[in-house]
C-alpha cells in the first residue's frame, strides 16, 4: 500500500481541520482550564463530533459507526492534536471501540458499539498501576467469586477515567505480577459498588483519574475476551492507543513548528528577523526533518493497524516512540526559539508542550517502546 | 490478478529464470558493484551474462522510456521489481553516475536526439561518466566556479582544475560545470557541457583518502575541447548555454536521493541489535552492554522511521519526478545516520575491528567502510548546505 492517505481520507482531514479551527481551537482548551470545568472538555462538542461520525470512526455500519478504518481516527487524532482539542476520543472512540470490535462477545458488541459511535457512553481503559506504563506489572487482582470474579486492586492515569460511564480494567486472575500470563480484562461498571474514582487534574489541564476497585463483582458477562488470556488482547488495544496518541502527538509538533517558523519571520532583532540567523535556521530544518520521520512512522502504524492488527506492535512502538520524542523537541525549541513571549502563560505554545508531556508518558514513553522493540528483535 | 500484481508474476518469474545464481547472494557492498564502461573488467561470467539479460530487458533503468534503453515501466511497477529483486537477493545489475546523475538530467533537460545518442550506452553499462563539479575554489559555493570554456567557432576550448572527482581515472566521459560567460553574475555565467575524456586535453590524478583507498581524483583541462555538435542535434551542451546551473541543481536533487537511499546499505545488511548480539553476547536476554543497547536501540528506531520516510516521499512524489526539495532533507539525515550506524558498528567491534591490515578483518573492511561514511555528509553537498537549502526552500525562512 502506497505511504499516502486516500482520497476519502485527505477530504476527512480537511474538513476536520476546518471544523476544529472553528469550534474547538487551543483557546476552548484554555476556557476550559480557566474555568476549572470538572468535565474537562465540552460535551456539546462531543455531541457534534458524534454527529459528523467521529466518535464511530472505528465502528462498523452495522453498528452505527463510519468504518473509516485506524487511519481515518488517526487522521482525527492528528488534527485534534494540532487545536488540542481535550475530547473523549482517545478513550473512547479509539481504546473502547478496538477492545469492543475486537474482543467483545455478539452481546457485548450489540449493546456498546452503537451507543459508542453515538456518542452516548462514555468509557476509560484502566491498565497502568505505576507511575511507568508496563502490562506485565499488573497486580490488581481478579479473584474467582461464584461464577464470576471480584476485582480489588488501584489503577492510576486512567484518561477519562473521571466520567467515564464504563470502565475497561484489565485484572490478574492468575500468574504474579512481572508474568505475562493470567491478565484478564472486564468490562465494569464505573457505578458498580465498590468504585470509587477520584479526579486527577493534569498538567495538560485535561483529566484523568485514580481507581479504587474494593471487591468489586464482575460477573462472566462482564469478562472481555478470554480469561487468563488478556496480555495480548491487551496489548492489541494498547497498540491501537499508542498510534493514535502518536498521531495526535505528530499534529501537535506540527502545528508547534509552523508556529514558530513563522515567528522566526515575523521577530525581529538585531535589526532583521530572527529566521535570518543560521542557529535558528539549522535547528528548524533538523526539526523539520525529524517530524517528516515521526509523520512516516505514525502513518506506517496506522496502516498496518489496518492490514496486520496483530503484528502491528513494532510499528506501534515505533510510531510511539519517535512521535513523542519529535513532538518533545518541538515543543522545547518552540518555547526557545520564542524567548520570553515562550514562557508565558498567555501565549499557547505553554499549552503544546504540557499536552505532549503527558501523551509521550501514556502507555509507554520513548524509552518504553525502544526497550520493547529491542526485545522483540532479539537483543 | 491486478495488473500489478500480473507484472509482479512475471517479473519473479523472469528474474528466477534469467539472473545467474552467483547474482543472487545479495551481496551489495562497494566492492560487489557493476560500474561498467569501456575500462571494466568483470569480475564474473555471471556479472557479465546478468548485465546483458537486464539491459536487453531495459531493466538496468527500468523507469527511463524504452527508446532510450529503459523499461518504460511505471511508478509501482519500478517498486514491484525492486521488491521482487530484494526477495531474490539480486544484485544490482549496473550502478553509475549515467544512472543516477546524468540520465535524471537528460531526460529533463536534453534533446530527442541528446538523449537517443547518449542514454542507451548508460543503460548498456558501455560508457562510464564523472562528476566535473568541485572545485579547489568552488565547494560548497558550487557557482563560484572557474573553470572556462570559450567559443572557437566549431568547437569549445576548456581550461581549468576540477577537483574530489570520484572515479575519474576509470570513466569515459565527463559532465562537466563550466564558465561560458565570464563577465555575468556568478549564476547565470555557467554552462553544464558533455566532454569525452579520451583526449590529451583531459587528465586525472588519483587522490588517497583517510580510508586509504583513492576513489577520487584531481582532473585537469588544458585546451580540452568538445564539438558544437557529437551528431547532428546533438549539443555538448545540455540545456541553455548560460543556463547551466538550473540543470546542476536538478541533477544534485538526484544525486542526494541517491546519496540518502544508500543511507549506506540500509535495506540490506544485518541490523546493528543483531550484529551486536552475536558479537558482544545476551544476559537474560539483553545485551550485556545496557548503554550500548540504548543508544542501538535508539538508531534503530531512527533509522526505520527513515526508512519508512524515504518510502513516503517517493510515494508522494507525482510520477516520473523527483522528491524536490526534500531530497536535501533526505540526504542531511540518511548521510548522518549513516555516519552515526557506522560509529556504532565501531563501538560493537571493539579492538577486533581496529587492525588495519590482515586477513582476519579482510585488511580493516569495517573501518574502512566507517571512515569512509564521514564522507557521505560533505559528497554531494555538506550537511549544512542541506540544513542552507531546507531553510530556504521548504520553511522559506528570510535571507536563508
Ligand atoms: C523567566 C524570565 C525572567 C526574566 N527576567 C528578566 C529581568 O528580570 N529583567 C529583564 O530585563 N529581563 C528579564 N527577562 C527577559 C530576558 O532577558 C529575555 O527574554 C531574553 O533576553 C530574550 O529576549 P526575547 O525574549 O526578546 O527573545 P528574542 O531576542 O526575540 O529571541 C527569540 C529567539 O531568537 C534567538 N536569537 C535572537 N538573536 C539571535 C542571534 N543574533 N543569533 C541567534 N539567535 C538569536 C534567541 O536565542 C531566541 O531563541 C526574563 C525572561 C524570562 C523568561
Ligand atoms: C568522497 C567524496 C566524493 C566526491 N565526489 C565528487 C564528484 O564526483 N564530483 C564533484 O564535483 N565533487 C565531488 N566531491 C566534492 C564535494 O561535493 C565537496 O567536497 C562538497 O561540496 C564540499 O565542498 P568543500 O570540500 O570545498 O568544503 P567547503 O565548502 O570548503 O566546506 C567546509 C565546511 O564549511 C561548511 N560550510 C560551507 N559553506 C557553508 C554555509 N554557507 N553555511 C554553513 N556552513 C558552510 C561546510 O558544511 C563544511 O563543513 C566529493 C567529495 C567527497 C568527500
Amino acid at each position: 500500500m502506497p505511504l499516502v492517505l486516500n482520497e476519502e481520507q485527505e477530504m476527512l482531514r480537511e474538513s476536520a481541520r476546518g471544523f476544529l479551527d472553528e469550534k474547538a481551537p487551543v483557546s476552548a482548551l484554555r476556557k476550559l482550564r480557566d474555568t476549572n470545568d470538572e468535565t474537562g472538555f465540552d460535551r456539546g462538542l462531543w455531541k457534534e463530533m458524534a454527529e459528523m461520525g467521529w466518535a464511530g470512526i472505528l465502528v462498523e455500519e452495522d453498528h452505527g459507526g463510519v468504518d473509516f478504518g485506524f487511519v481515518g481516527a488517526g487522521v482525527l487524532a492528528e488534527e485534534m492534536g494540532r487545536t488540542l482539542t481535550a475530547s473523549p476520543f482517545l478513550s473512547t472512540s479509539i481504546l473502547a471501540a478496538t477492545a469492543l470490535k475486537k474482543l467483545g462477545s455478539d452481546a457485548q458488541k450489540q449493546a456498546n458499539l452503537p451507543s459508542i459511535a453515538a456518542g452516548e457512553t462514555l468509557y476509560a481503559l484502566a491498565v497502568d498501576e505505576h507511575r511507568k506504563h508496563g502490562p506485565a506489572k499488573i497486580a490488581m487482582q481478579a479473584e474467582k467469586h461464584g461464577n464470576g470474579f471480584k476485582l480489588s486492586g488501584d489503577k492510576t492515569f486512567v484518561a477519562d477515567g473521571h466520567v467515564a460511564d464504563k470502565i475497561i480494567v484489565a485484572a490478574r486472575s492468575a500468574g504474579a505480577a512481572g508474568e505475562q500470563n493470567g491478565l484478564t480484562l472486564f468490562l465494569v461498571d464505573a457505578k458498580a459498588k465498590g468504585v470509587s474514582v477520584e479526579r486527577t487534574q493534569m498538567v495538560d489541564s485535561r483529566n484523568a483519574a485514580r481507581i479504587k476497585f474494593d471487591g468489586v463483582e464482575a460477573t462472566g458477562d462482564e469478562v472481555l475476551g478470554e480469561v487468563d488470556g488478556g496480555y495480548m488482547a491487551l496489548e492489541g488495544v494498547l497498540n491501537a492507543g499508542r498510534a493514535g496518541l502518536a498521531a495526535e502527538m505528530s499534529g501537535s509538533a506540527q502545528q508547534a513548528f509552523e508556529m514558530t517558523v513563522n515567528y522566526l519571520k515575523e521577530r525581529k532583532q538585531f535589526g532583521t528577523e530572527i529566521g535570518t540567523f543560521q542557529a535558528l535556521q539549522h535547528r528548524a530544518a533538523h526539526l523539520y526533518s525529524e517530524i517528516e520521520l515521526a509523520k512516516s512512522a505514525v502513518l506506517k502504524a496506522l496502516q498496518d493497524l489496518d492490514s496486520h492488527y496483530g503484528m502491528a506492535g513494532p510499528i506501534c512502538s515505533l510510531a510511539k516512540a519517535k512521535a513523542g520524542d519529535v513532538a518533545k523537541l518541538a515543543s522545547q525549541e518552540a518555547v526557545q526559539m520564542y524567548g520570553g513571549i515562550g514562557m508565558t502563560d498567555e501565549f499557547d505554545i505553554g499549552f503544546y508542550m504540557k499536552r505532549i508531556r503527558v501523551a509521550q508518558e501514556m502507555f509507554g514513553d520513548a524509552a518504553f517502546h525502544a526497550d520493547r522493540l529491542a526485545q522483540m528483535r532479539g537483543y | 490478478m491486478s495488473d500489478l500484481e500480473t507484472f509482479r508474476a512475471e517479473a519473479r518469474a523472469w528474474l528466477e529464470e534469467n539472473c545467474p545464481k552467483d547474482m543472487r547472494d545479495g551481496a551489495g557492498g562497494e566492492e560487489n558493484i557493476c560500474w561498467g564502461g569501456k575500462q571494466w573488467t568483470f569480475q564474473s561470467d555471471a556479472q557479465k551474462i546478468w548485465l546483458d539479460r537486464m539491459s536487453a530487458k531495459g531493466w538496468t533503468v527500468p523507469a527511463w522510456p524504452k527508446e532510450y534503453g529503459g523499461g518504460g515501466l511505471s511508478k509501482e511497477e519500478v517498486k514491484v521489481l525492486k521488491e521482487e529483486m530484494r526477495k531474490l537477493k539480486c544484485r544490482s545489475p549496473l550502478e553509475s553516475f549515467g544512472i543516477w546523475m546524468l540520465g535524471p538530467a537528460l531526460l529533463k533537460y536534453g534533446t530527442h536526439e541528446q538523449k537517443l545518442h547518449f542514454l542507451p550506452p548508460i543503460a548498456r553499462g558501455e560508457i562510464r561518466w564523472c562528476q566535473g563539479y568541485s572545485e579547489p575554489n568552488a565547494g560548497s559555493d558550487l557557482a563560484s566556479l572557474q573553470c572556462k570554456c570559450e567559443d572557437k567557432g566549431d568547437h569549445w576550448l576548456i581550461n581549468g582544475q576540477k577537483v574530489w572527482t570520484s572515479y575519474a581515472d576509470q570513466s569515459d566521459w565527463i559532465f562537466v560545470l563550466v564558465r561560458t560567460d565570464p563577465k555575468a553574475t556568478k549564476h547565470t555565467g555557467i554552462s553544464f557541457i558533455l566532454v569525452d575524456m579520451e583526449q590529451e586535453g583531459v587528465s586525472t590524478k588519483p587522490i588517497k583518502l583517510i580510508s586509504g583507498k583513492s576513489p577520487f581524483c584531481e582532473t585537469f583541462f588544458d585546451d580540452a575541447t568538445a564539438p558544437k555538435e557529437y551528431a547532428p542535434g546533438v549539443s555538448a551542451i545540455v540545456g541553455e548555454m548560460n543556463k547551466g546551473w538550473d540543470v546542476a541543481k536538478y541533477l544534485l536533487t538526484h544525486e542526494r536521493e541517491m546519496i540518502s537511499a544508500g543511507g549506506g546499505g540500509l535495506l540490506g545488511g544485518r541490523g546493528m541489535g543483531e550484529v551486536a548480539a552475536n558479537e558482544i553476547g545476551l544476559e537474560h536476554g539483553r545485551l550485556s552492554d545496557p548503554l550500548l543497547r540504548a543508544k542501538i536501540a535508539q538508531a534503530e528506531i531512527d533509522g526505520w522511521a527513515f526508512l519508512l520516510t524515504l518510502e513516503r516521499m517517493k510515494d508522494e512524489a507525482k510520477a516520473g519526478q523527483g522528491v524536490g526539495a526534500n531530497s536535501s532533507m533526505l540526504k542531511y539525515y540518511g548521510t548522518e545516520f549513516n555516519k552515526r550506524r557506522f560509529e556504532i558498528l565501531m563501538d560493537i567491534g571493539g579492538s577486533d575491528e581496529l587492525e588495519w591490515e590482515g586477513e582476519r578483518t579482510k585488511d580493516g573492511k569495517l573501518a574502512r567502510s566507517w571512515l569512509r561514511t564521514k564522507a557521505n555528509s560533505i559528497e554531494g553537498g555538506t550537511s549544512e548546505v542541506q540544513l542552507n537549502v531546507i531553510a530556504k526552500r521548504i520553511l522559506e525562512l528570510p535571507g536563508a
